[in-house]
């Protein structure tokens, strides 16, 4: 009898415990729309550009994997470096990606994305399928974006590929060439990071 | 003579290309990093002279063309697209896709009669698939020839030894356009009609992408080697003919990338 109360309460317990997580956890494509519908808010309500841009680095903070996003970009160089300078990278990387993630976005004023759908590419990664809205200016522009789902509970977006261009890799390749260029030397690129950032 | 050179110089890149490109790797499964910049500093050098080019002469002419109504801008821009299908059927029927050579076809044929040499796209509205866009360059990747170094021509921009050469295809008789103007031996058309062609499609493509160009210049701190990404990753895109976005990304660079 005994046994029996002691197995009703651990079922109980574990059936909670599966239901916070299942309440916690959100799907890819719903996470994409609802980032989406927060930055357009943000683009719309948001009177100054100063404003908007500040608005637009909290989202990214809170829904963009930067620090993921700064590994990435360093490509074969990230196993050179020691752990000093991959510190101060990540700081330097940041303050990078925050001003230029929102001075793009800031010109926008109103954009409508649709998601479309979702393919799941492994245990880490979902694609999600959307589309920009045309307007009168533009035609419809497909946006897919790269979601990290090693955490369901956490997911960030990793990279946004744009009509088939992964703005990650354009990233990757740029910083490689500042350092190529500059005889393999990643200072030159801590050198970069900084003037843009204080711009 | 200008078509023996012209032939000689194919076959001399060809031959540089070919070497560039067999190194035992299927050409798709390269990323854009993987496509040397052998000629870097000259790159650069024309690079600069063309954004010099582009500062005084392409954008503002760009920004005046966007100030024309759009029905003229949306129908100038039809005809050029339907021209440029002169070029893509030839090339789809060589990458023997020839059901879409059959509705390309069909396509150019209802636009050029039925929507007055292109200005509607009657064919779309008829129920006609997205069109895609064809060259030479691509017919090449498709057949597995490697892009070879990267390039950049003055004025026309960026380009690869392969795409270069598959150019040079046009004016050897694989461009019906240009053989109906240049070489059609009738009173109507010139080869002053090709090169006004070719310099609208370049200043309707200028005006298409003139808020995103000088938004990726502000935001670039190398900007001549973020073209050069996108440009090499939207031909890797094209020649893969997949509509599939995760057909034309490389993973393995991500697998990696663990932050705690």
């Amino acid at each position: 009898m005994k046994s029996k109360k002691f197995l009703s309460l651990l079922v109980l317990i574990i059936v909670n415990i599966l239901n916070i997580n299942y309440s916690y956890s959100i799907q890819p494509d719903v996470f994409i729309q609802s980032t989406v519908n927060r930055t357009s808010e943000a683009l719309k309500n948001k009177s100054t550009k100063e404003q908007k841009i500040e608005e637009l680095k909290v989202i990214a903070s809170e829904t963009v994997d930067i620090r993921g996003i700064g590994l990435y970009a360093l490509g074969s160089y990230k196993k050179d470096i020691t752990k000093d300078q991959k510190q101060k990278y990540h700081l330097l990387f940041e303050q990078y990606f925050l001003k230029s993630f929102a001075s793009r976005l800031a010109e926008y004023s109103n954009p409508k994305i649709e998601v479309k759908s979702k393919k799941k590419l492994n245990k880490n990664y979902t694609m999600v399928e959307s589309v920009l809205i045309a307007t009168e200016k533009r035609p419809e522009i497909k946006i897919d974006w790269r979601v990290y789902t090693k955490d369901p509970n956490n997911l960030m977006i990793r990279d946004l590929i744009i009509e088939g261009l992964s703005l990650a890799r354009t990233q990757k390749e740029e910083f490689s060439s500042i350092i190529e260029s500059n005889n393999g030397d990643i200072n030159f690129l801590f050198k970069n990071l900084k003037e843009f950032s204080n711009k | 003579m200008n078509k023996i050179l012209i032939t000689a110089l194919i076959s001399f890149m060809l031959a540089l290309n070919v070497s560039a490109g067999t190194d035992g790797e299927s050409n798709l499964s390269k990323k854009p990093e993987d496509v040397k910049d052998c000629f870097e500093s000259f790159n650069r050098a024309t690079f600069s002279l063309n954004q010099g080019l582009d500062k005084v002469i392409f954008k503002p002419i760009a920004k005046g063309y966007r100030k024309l109504p759009s029905p003229i801008r949306a129908g100038t821009s039809n005809v050029l697209v339907n021209f440029s299908t002169l070029i893509t059927v030839p090339n789809n029927i060589l990458q023997g896709e020839f059901k879409t050579a059959g509705v390309n076809t069909g396509r150019f044929a209802i636009n050029t009669t039925l929507g007055i040499l292109g200005i509607f796209n009657v064919a779309k509205k008829m129920g006609f698939s997205e069109y895609e866009k064809e060259d030479y360059g691509q017919t090449l990747g498709a057949w597995g020839v490697g892009e070879g170094c990267y390039l950049v021509l003055p004025v026309l921009g960026p380009s690869t030894v392969r795409d270069t050469t598959g150019s040079f295809v046009n004016i050897l008789g694989g461009d019906p356009w240009y053989n109906a103007s240049t070489h059609g031996n009738n009173e109507y058309l010139t080869k002053s009609d090709y090169i006004a062609t070719k310099v609208l499609s370049g200043i309707d493509f200028r005006a298409k992408n003139l808020d995103s160009f000088s938004n990726l210049e502000k935001n670039s701190m190398d900007f001549y080697a973020a073209v050069r990404s996108l440009y090499l990753q939207d031909r890797q895109k094209k020649i893969a003919n997949s509509k599939t976005i995760t057909n034309t990304q490389d993973d393995s660079d991500w697998e990696e990338i663990e932050t705690k």
